[in-house]
């Protein structure tokens, strides 16, 4: 008879997801992103929740090869990983430490309550520039580099810059 | 209808949901650098990556449904074009700019109300794609609500290009917003989107965007209908074939 493995708790595998970078914005963790949604033991194998930013978005496979990685490091050997749609992620579930994190980064948090599913006719926020905090911004584009993000233009530094969009 | 029946119908109405994300994200990813501005390149190539991602819930759940075996990839890739489901519109060419971007206009409207009323689905698995597909397409239908506007109130030119695609493109609209046996079944099931509601609504929404674009919409007439019945145009044929050319010559071949 073998003595069964540890099963570290929870709040411990948390704190290592809150190590694994997001793949396109690796400023962020996933645990930032908000697309870990839940961690629980089935008897001896680890279930982890994951919902998708963007249904399209090519970073979730990487996305989930990164979770398992990273949890075989710490020495879990049995783990599944569980996609939920529903409810759909938001940027709302992105942390106050991520906002901070995306903004240091030269990426504009998103504006949340304006443009968003349901509210076709809301205008679009105003977004500061994150190099020079100057309101005085254009959007160039509700699409960008990857599909959360929009690009915009700063007036009054002349620089370019990513939005990421309240979704 | 029995559950059996039921599961049958929503497979085919699965397939219609992906099918339509599926044919129209490979035409728009067509312009995929070629696009007249970097910028529209880029949102072009961002709605494409959007529907092809929505063609994989809705065609793995057909999968699932179906029960065969076959995953998103086999319906992509394994279907004759007779087999797809997909309007008529969403498979016609890119043609100019113009063409283009009022193909995505009416698709999106109406794609926007059916996910819309999707999210009330009976069924949690419809609801749950519709619920993150309709996030998706609320910024496709911004777009190509705005840029219509622009481009329709814009120079003579625009203008006058924008018409002509509103006028070539309007004979396919009628195939989206009036329902067929299926359409009527599944949405007196509470699964599927009441097209009937939905028609009144698109219209009133498409007359508020055309008078905005200084365009006028043209005179009710006869429609071309048969691609939710799988009779499409010769155009699906020539997408197919180099969608599914590598699959073909390659049985199995994988990443």
């Amino acid at each position: 008879m073998t003595a069964a493995a540890p099963r570290p708790d929870p709040g411990t595998i948390w704190s290592w997801l809150a190590e694994v970078p997001d793949p396109e914005i690796p400023v962020i963790s996933l645990v930032d992103l908000g697309i870990i949604r839940d961690v629980t033991w089935q008897g001896d194998s680890l279930e982890v929740t994951v919902t998708p930013t963007y249904s399209g978005c090519p970073a979730t496979a990487v996305i989930n090869l990164e979770i398992e990685q990273a949890l075989r490091a710490h020495g879990i050997e049995k783990l599944t990983l569980k996609r939920q749609l529903s409810p759909a992620w938001t940027t709302r579930w992105i942390s106050r430490a991520g906002r901070e994190k995306l903004k240091a980064y030269g990426i504009a948090p998103p504006e949340e309550g304006s443009l968003c599913a349901g509210q076709l006719a809301a205008e679009a926020h105003a977004v500061d520039c994150p190099r020079c905090g100057s309101s005085e911004t254009e959007r160039i584009s509700q699409f960008g580099s990857t599909p959360c993000k929009a690009s915009y233009r700063c007036r009054d530094c002349l620089e370019p810059f990513d939005y990421f969009k309240p979704f | 209808m029995g559950g059996e029946q039921m599961e049958r119908a929503l497979f085919d109405y699965c397939l219609r949901l992906g099918d339509n994300c599926l044919v129209l994200g490979h035409r728009v990813s067509e312009w995929c650098g070629h696009a007249p501005v970097l910028e529209e390149d880029i949102a072009l190539a961002n709605v494409a990556l959007d529907l092809i991602g929505q063609t994989r819930m809705w065609l793995d759940l057909a999968g699932t449904l179906e029960g065969q075996g076959r995953d998103a990839d086999k319906l992509a890739y394994l279907r004759d074009a007779n087999a797809f489901r997909n309007l008529l519109l969403v498979e016609q060419p890119n043609g100019d700019f113009a063409q283009t971007l009022v193909r995505q206009l009416f698709f999106d409207l109406w794609h926007d109300l059916v996910l819309e009323a999707l999210q009330r689905s009976k069924d949690a698995r419809v609801a749950e794609i519709a619920e993150k597909a309709s996030k998706e397409v609320t910024y496709h239908l911004v777009r190509s609500r705005d840029l219509s506007i622009r481009l329709g109130d814009g120079s003579e030119e625009s203008r006058r290009r924008m018409q002509a695609a509103v006028d070539e493109l309007w004979i396919f609209t009628g195939e989206m917003l009036t329902p067929d046996a299926l359409d009527k079944d599944l949405a007196a099931a509470g699964i599927g989107a009441d097209l009937e509601k939905i028609a009144p609504l698109w219209d009133e929404r498409i007359d508020r965007i055309l008078e905005d674009a200084t365009l006028t919409r043209p005179e009710a007439g006869w429609m071309r209908e048969g691609g939710k019945a799988g009779r499409h145009s010769e155009q699906l044929g020539f997408i197919l074939a180099e969608m599914q050319f590598l699959q073909r010559a390659y049985p199995g071949a994988a990443w």
